[in-house]
């Protein structure tokens, strides 16, 4: 099972921002490493607020940390091909 | 491993020795009576109080280990454990109804009682173990 769809880009964020660590987002955003661990595994599936605070730590848009398939454009991709 | 999912290890480790001791205990005082004649109510309280201040002693220790992370509790934390309680409701909720049919058939208040004690040993594990899976494998998000 597949707790979750949605697929980040929090990892490569995290490098182009001087190598930040896991603990150091963990604190900016105020949640446990664990949590942001799991985020980046695609275990767990932030609030709006939360998906919210972490874009605002890198300083970006949320359509550039957060991404969810979008089924339209998905078989419409597979037909062209 | 963060403070809350240590909290629902020694959680799940102090439920199941105090119901082993609880059972120990009564077959102990069995030997050669019959269960329901067995004097079970002060164990059964006794073995309730010992977890409540066992899960203490064991979250203080656990927080004494890991200090900076005493104080760190997220929404995912929250949705865990929310997740985790819905299915200890739906097992408390079956063993209690199984009581209910021994209230209903007169059975000795023996079987009652202790058919109450194992649903909630029974919830209390299961709901923590459904936790601690949630925190490694993630959980459904409805």
């Amino acid at each position: 099972m597949k707790p979750t769809k949605v697929t980040n880009a929090i990892r490569s964020l995290r490098f182009a921002h001087g190598e930040m660590t896991q603990a150091q987002l963990a604190d900016e955003v105020g949640v446990t490493r664990q949590t942001i661990i799991a985020i980046e595994q695609g275990k767990y599936s932030p609030s709006l607020e939360m998906a919210f605070r972490i874009a605002r730590v890198f300083g970006v848009p949320l359509d550039d940390v957060f991404d969810y398939p979008d089924p339209a454009s998905d078989s419409a991709a597979e037909k062209h091909s | 491993m963060s403070f809350e999912e240590k909290r629902n290890w020694v959680y799940l480790g102090v439920t199941a020795a105090v119901y082993l001791g609880y059972v120990a205990i009564i077959l102990g005082r069995a030997e050669g009576t019959p269960l329901p004649e067995v004097a079970y109510a002060w164990p059964i309280l006794g073995s309730i109080g010992l977890a409540i201040a066992a899960t203490i002693v064991g979250s203080i220790l656990a927080a004494i280990t890991a200090p900076k992370e005493v104080d760190k509790k997220d929404e995912r934390d929250a949705g865990i454990h929310r997740y985790g309680e819905v299915i200890g409701y739906y097992v408390f909720s079956i063993g209690v109804l199984g009581a209910l049919v021994l209230a209903i058939a007169e059975v000795a208040h023996f079987w009652i009682g202790n058919a109450i004690y194992l649903s909630f040993v029974l919830a209390a594990q299961i709901s923590t173990a459904v936790k601690l899976v949630a925190y490694r494998r993630g959980f459904p998000s409805w």
